[in-house]
């Protein structure tokens, strides 16, 4: 066949049978390569407008969890009015260590020096940081109105990460609000229903005694109604991931130590 | 089939349209049809996807072997679903939060698949590609008329600019909730489908038995 020949060896892999074995496994690894290659390529080049957005969105639902949200704001003005500190969670103390406004608490979380491995891991999160950035609202004459502080914790599919806001007394409630999670539109995903973050409101973490009461579930406990949050209706396992990570971080291995210097009125 | 490119840009707006046609995409279209700037950017997404999964499918489509067509064209799809995604998380922050899940549920979306089997794996690719707009404007066609009257009649606004005062801000008009959750769009995909075929006498497809006998008293 002279003219198979003369069509060079790219023609007559163009020619041959696209069934053959050779052709299917060649067009199975290209299309493979030069798709991979693509989307690469847009994940890469697009991070660093990302990763703005996300910053941006992190800082809109600090103000959102305050209280302070209002449609067509500046995110990045409104957002200065809070002063970020960044929190030695064992004393209960600010550090001065890191640059508040940019430490990273979830890197921190990866870097052996910064963190610790959890034995007890209730809410799944495998390493802690010892250091959080938490963020302080005061009021016009410089007392303290409210803290916002980072939660996260694994749901049913994902992590939740999120902010709750408790007011200067270190016992009550503000709000709670989830920035970033994967959970099923429609059920675990209501924990961005505003009706539902709404039950936070008012609700106490301590009872009389101090004691940690705070419950998300289908039943009231014990505590009282002032320390049950009802939980998400078909979405049990978001309900319980949710309990978990509040009870975690309210307690001895997360905020204690902050909340209990927040209560006695030392900031 | 001697269809002009005009024809097949046309065609699936109204007289092959996916939706009210072939009932394909449902599901999303439940979904993204309560405001319509999601449904309008919902509609840019599958519109792009659409055609240029066509077209790359069609500039291949010698080359394709048929045992490993279908994921060869899901390969493309879906690769071109994560550039779509990865651009809106990049400029359209907000409403990549929103869509969620239902930008990469365009991978799954049957038009895309349907275009590319039927069409694509058959036809050049510029005529692949004119046809991916003309179905990914038809579908967008029906999510913003759902769109429109979901958003109007159930929060009183068009784009999120009230048009109807709603009771909650002061207004006169009591919104009607129901028109918020994804099943009230059945109703007005089949009322449309309804009003197509009203219209369009030739779309009602023939019954599938007919009751014999008619003049036998």
């Amino acid at each position: 066949m002279a003219d198979t020949q003369s069509k060079g060896l790219i023609g007559r892999f163009l020619a041959a049978s696209p069934d053959s074995v050779g052709k299917t496994l060649f067009i199975a690894v290209a299309v493979c390569l030069v798709a991979s290659m693509i989307v690469s390529t847009a994940a890469v080049s697009l991070r660093p407008v990302q990763e703005v957005n996300r910053k941006r969105d992190k800082q809109l639902n600090v103000l959102q969890v305050a209280g302070l949200y209002e449609p067509g704001i500046k995110v990045a003005e409104a957002f200065a009015a809070f002063e970020p500190q960044v929190l030695d969670l064992e004393t209960g103390e600010f550090t001065d260590q890191f640059d508040a406004a940019n430490f990273d608490d979830l890197a921190a979380a990866q870097d052996p020096e910064l963190s610790r491995a959890l034995d007890n891991d209730p809410a799944g999160i495998g390493r802690q940081s010892r250091y959080k950035t938490v963020y302080l609202l005061r009021e016009e004459n410089g007392d303290l109105d409210k803290v916002i502080l980072p939660v996260h914790g694994y749901g049913l599919w994902s992590t939740l990460y999120g902010f709750i806001a408790v007011e200067e007394n270190g016992n009550d409630i503000f709000g709670l609000q989830f920035y970033q999670h994967g959970e099923t539109p429609g059920l675990g995903a209501e924990v961005d229903n505003p009706r539902w973050k709404s039950l936070w409101s008012g609700k106490k973490l301590h009872d009389e005694s101090g004691e940690l009461q705070i419950s998300v579930a289908k039943a009231q406990g014990p505590a009282g109604p002032d320390h049950h949050i009802d939980a998400l209706a078909g979405a049990t396992l978001t309900s319980v991931g949710v309990d978990n990570l509040v009870k975690f971080w309210m307690g001895e291995e997360g905020y204690a130590p902050f909340l209990a210097a927040l209560k006695a009125g030392e900031l | 089939m001697a269809q002009t490119k005009k024809d097949m840009l046309v065609d699936p707006l109204v007289d092959n349209n996916p939706i009210t046609l072939q009932v394909l995409g449902i599901c999303s279209a439940l979904a993204v049809t309560s405001s319509l700037q999601v449904a309008f950017v919902m509609t840019l997404a599958v519109t792009f996807v659409t055609a240029f999964s066509s077209m790359f499918i069609s500039m291949l489509r010698n080359q394709i072997p048929s045992s490993i067509r279908i994921i060869v064209q899901m390969v493309i799809i879906a690769s071109l679903v994560i550039l779509v995604d990865q651009v809106l998380k990049a400029y359209a922050f907000e409403i990549s939060k929103t869509l969620s899940v239902f930008v990469g549920l365009i991978i799954t979306n049957c038009i895309v698949m349907g275009r590319a089997e039927a069409f694509a794996m058959s036809n050049p690719p510029v005529a692949s590609f004119v046809d991916g707009i003309g179905n990914g404007l038809g579908y967008g066609l029906i999510l913003m008329l759902v769109g429109i009257i979901r958003e109007l009649f159930g929060s009183g606004s068009l784009f999120g600019i009230t048009i109807l005062e709603t009771v909650n801000n002061g207004g006169w008009y009591v919104p009607n909730g129901m028109l918020l959750l994804p099943p009230s769009a059945f109703f007005v995909i089949g009322l449309l489908i309804w009003g197509f075929r009203t219209w369009k006498p030739q779309q009602v497809e023939e019954r599938e038995y007919k009751i014999q006998n008619v003049e036998a008293h």
